[in-house]
């Protein structure tokens, strides 16, 4: 159970690991997400079903090593097997019969929004999809978006592919484009900080937008509390109210301080696993 | 009266407290053979034991008593493992002041007999000895059934339900959502209360009589509950997953960094070791001036778990006096050994960050106490005007919970009282035929002896259903 059964690095820093979990990809739905845990000292890290293959028993992740817990995932070998993964978890997606859709995929959420994208694609939503990343060696998965996309554009912050910016510009071109007010709701996902101008950017188009968050968790079962995130006046849990909210009512700066909590001791981490690699 | 029974109770020796505070070793050392049999002997053996009656799992306490004064402690752990799967665990943990002791005839004049020392020291004495007289198995099983049974949590009630139907004979398997079994034993109870090495004894205990154990398992997500009656081929099922829902009070600053709910502070703890980072890989926040909110069990683990992380100053902040402290008499006594403050008759009403959105104050009512409530305790009532500031750099609330939703809201048919928890008659029998529960996702937050309690009473109704269907 939970064996790697495939591994590829898709760009630098960003793996693609298929899982073998039949049960969870039986249940599983574009928006849920996984615990996954690398081995037995390892941090329990909610990571998003970016696809899954009922049939086959599989569920695809996408991995960004971005500390300790991340690069001890990343060299999970083929063949090796996860200590758990856990899930499906949280809210499914919800797929309302909308006539066109924005997505915006921000770097390694390209991963979560390709399901997403794909499901209004196959209910006959006019996709237009925005996906951006820091430079044009950081894209990928650009052509599974593209097939499933009416309009696919790309911004990378150095112009080194697509247009030159960030995916806010090009975000509120479509919306201003939209005259006939077809498009009916904008998913955004991807960095936090992304996540938060994507949901400035439509506010003045009063525009519905939803955002799925990457809070801290650890059961991921609604039982410790730490995922909580303040949306309007409330507070409400990411593992079992979210992970996808109404990106106008989350509380950002909240949810960044949070975010950086551990910011020391990830340091500590990344380094001492680090270190192990290269002594190994 | 003997001479044996008038002297005190034989104390139970205890790492001293400026020892403890650098440590997350247990607190409490354990009787010696010498000491456990000293103590044995205090019991009167009355008649009519009014001890039993405060036991919620029925435990025959003067028989295994007898049996410890006799010498004969492997089979007093037997006698307790009859009606308890988890002695080990409720001696180190059952509130007994309440309980057991509290009825203790010996306890009207003088101290009661130590019942919860002498469950340990059994308990204890049968995991280093039982093996070695080749006994691996302290109880008798019935022959298989052929019935099958999905306990859903592997907590003091899940726990107590397999260890009951597996010795009925029934195949019973423990799905726990968790990566280790053991519920709030593992994540909840810190290391220096109850070491984990004792939960997983308990629990290997129970894999050994045949209870099959699918950890990783989310019920209610990969599995919902009715599919495991109708595509599983269980035979009945019992929900005992926990309340698992921690509340907020809504004040401004909760969601502050450096503001944990007790459930994550003492998961990163216990469960994953973060007090043990950077071997594991969880880190935790250790402050320096620490405020734990709230005056219940979960508070005083929070607090001294704290000041084993290096903590200054660790304060309890209470709203009612210190007679009103719902937590164990000795769990009071051991946090204020190990410098613990109380602020008691002390509210937050806000916690104030600094520029980067850390905790720095809480802003705290003054209260004092009115008239009683329905509770019986005396209210606390804000004292106009009487506020205080406290500077903090981490906050644990522990002020309760509510019902996890994510097995009660879709598991159809299911019938939930006002507070969303599971609705159930007075054998833990629930609205949908088949589906037992019990725990704190039928009462809410309680204790590990209540939901054992509880788990008792649904695996007897289990039991008959199984042999009548």
């Amino acid at each position: 159970m939970s064996t790697v059964l495939k591994k590829t690095e898709l760009v630098p820093r960003i793996w693609q690991i298929e899982v073998e979990a039949p049960r969870i990809a039986e249940k599983a739905l574009p928006g849920h997400f996984v615990v996954v845990m690398a081995d037995a000292f390892g941090e329990r890290v909610p990571l998003t079903i970016a696809d899954f293959d009922r049939q086959a028993g599989t569920i695809t992740l996408v991995l960004m090593v971005v500390g300790a817990s991340s690069l001890k995932l990343s060299r999970l070998r083929e063949g090796d097997e996860f200590y758990a993964v856990i899930g499906p978890l949280g809210h499914p997606s919800e797929i309302r019969p909308l006539e066109r859709v924005v997505m915006v995929a921000g770097g390694v959420g390209t991963a979560p929004v390709f399901p997403i994208a794909r499901a209004y694609h196959q209910q006959g939503a006019e996709v237009v999809t925005i996906q951006g990343a820091r430079s044009a060696d950081l894209l990928f998965w650009t052509e599974r978006l593209a097939s499933i996309s009416a309009e696919h554009v790309i911004t990378t912050d150095d112009g080194s592919a697509g247009r030159k910016g960030l995916v806010t510009e090009p975000l509120a071109d479509v919306l201003a484009a939209d005259s006939q007010k077809t498009i009916g709701c904008v998913y955004a996902i991807g960095p936090t900080p992304m996540m938060k101008f994507c949901a400035k950017t439509t506010e003045p188009f009063q525009m519905p937008t939803i955002v799925s968050l990457n809070s801290i968790m650890v059961d991921g079962t609604g039982m410790c509390g730490g995922c909580r995130v303040t949306v309007g006046e409330e507070t409400l849990f990411t593992c079992v109210d979210g992970p996808e909210f109404d990106g106008h009512q989350v509380d950002w700066d909240s949810l960044m301080s949070r975010q950086k909590t551990y910011h020391i001791q990830e340091g500590l981490a990344f380094e001492r696993i680090r270190k192990e690699h290269t002594n190994s | 009266m003997k001479k044996s029974q008038k002297r005190g109770r034989v104390a139970m020796p205890e790492q001293p407290p400026e020892v403890r505070i650098d440590n997350f070793d247990e607190v409490p050392l354990g009787y010696t053979d010498e000491q456990a049999r000293t103590e044995a002997l205090r019991c009167l053996q009355c008649k009519t034991p009014a001890c039993c009656e405060g036991c919620p799992v029925q435990v025959d306490i003067p028989a295994f008593i007898r049996l410890i004064a006799e010498g004969k402690v492997l089979e007093a752990a037997a006698k307790i493992k009859e009606s308890n799967c988890l002695p080990a665990a409720c001696g180190r943990v059952c509130p007994q002041e309440s309980q057991c002791e509290g009825l203790c005839v010996l306890g009207k004049k003088g101290e009661s007999v130590a019942i919860g020392n002498l469950e340990r020291y059994a308990a204890q004495y049968a995991s280093e000895h039982a093996a070695r007289h080749g006994v691996d198995r302290l109880v008798t099983q019935a022959p298989p059934t052929g019935k099958k049974v999905a306990v859903v949590g592997a907590g003091p009630a899940g726990l107590t339900v397999a260890g009951d139907l597996i010795l009925q004979g029934h195949d019973v398997t423990v799905f726990e959502a968790f990566h280790k079994a053991g519920g709030v034993l593992i994540y909840g109870i810190p290391e220096f209360r109850l070491p984990k090495r004792i939960v997983q004894e308990e629990v290997d205990y129970l894999a050994g009589l045949g209870v099959r154990f699918e950890l990783n398992h989310v019920i209610g997500k990969a599995i919902s509950v009715h599919e495991l009656l109708e595509k599983e081929g269980f035979d009945a099922v019992f929900l005992g997953v926990g309340a698992g829902l921690p509340s907020v009070m809504g004040i401004p600053g909760e969601n502050l960094g450096g503001v944990y709910l007790a459930n994550e502070y003492l998961t990163r703890v216990n469960l994953m070791r973060a007090y043990d980072f950077p071997r594991y890989d969880t880190p935790i926040v250790r402050g320096r001036n620490v405020c734990v909110i709230g005056g219940g069990n979960v508070a005083m683990d929070a607090a001294r778990t704290a000041r084993r992380l290096g903590s200054e100053q660790v304060s309890i902040v209470y709203r009612r006096s210190m007679d009103e402290l719902p937590a164990r008499a000795e769990e009071i006594h051991h946090a204020q050994e190990e410098g613990i403050h109380f602020k008691t008759l002390c509210s937050p009403l806000e916690y104030l960050g600094n520029e980067h959105g850390t905790v720095k104050q809480a802003r705290c009512q003054v209260m004092e106490l009115g008239e009683p409530d329905d509770s019986g305790r005396r209210r606390p009532v804000p004292v106009d005007g009487e506020v205080v500031t406290i500077e903090t750099d981490l906050i644990i609330i522990a002020i309760g919970g509510n019902a996890n939703p994510i097995v009660t809201k879709q598991t159809e048919g299911l019938a939930l009282n006002k507070q969303d928890y599971i609705a159930v008659d007075e054998n833990g029998a629930t609205s949908c035929p088949g589906i037992w529960a019990g725990g704190d996702i039928v009462t809410g937050s309680a204790t590990v002896i209540l939901a054992m309690g509880a788990g008792r009473t649904a695996a007897q109704d289990i039991h008959q259903y199984l042999c009548n269907n």
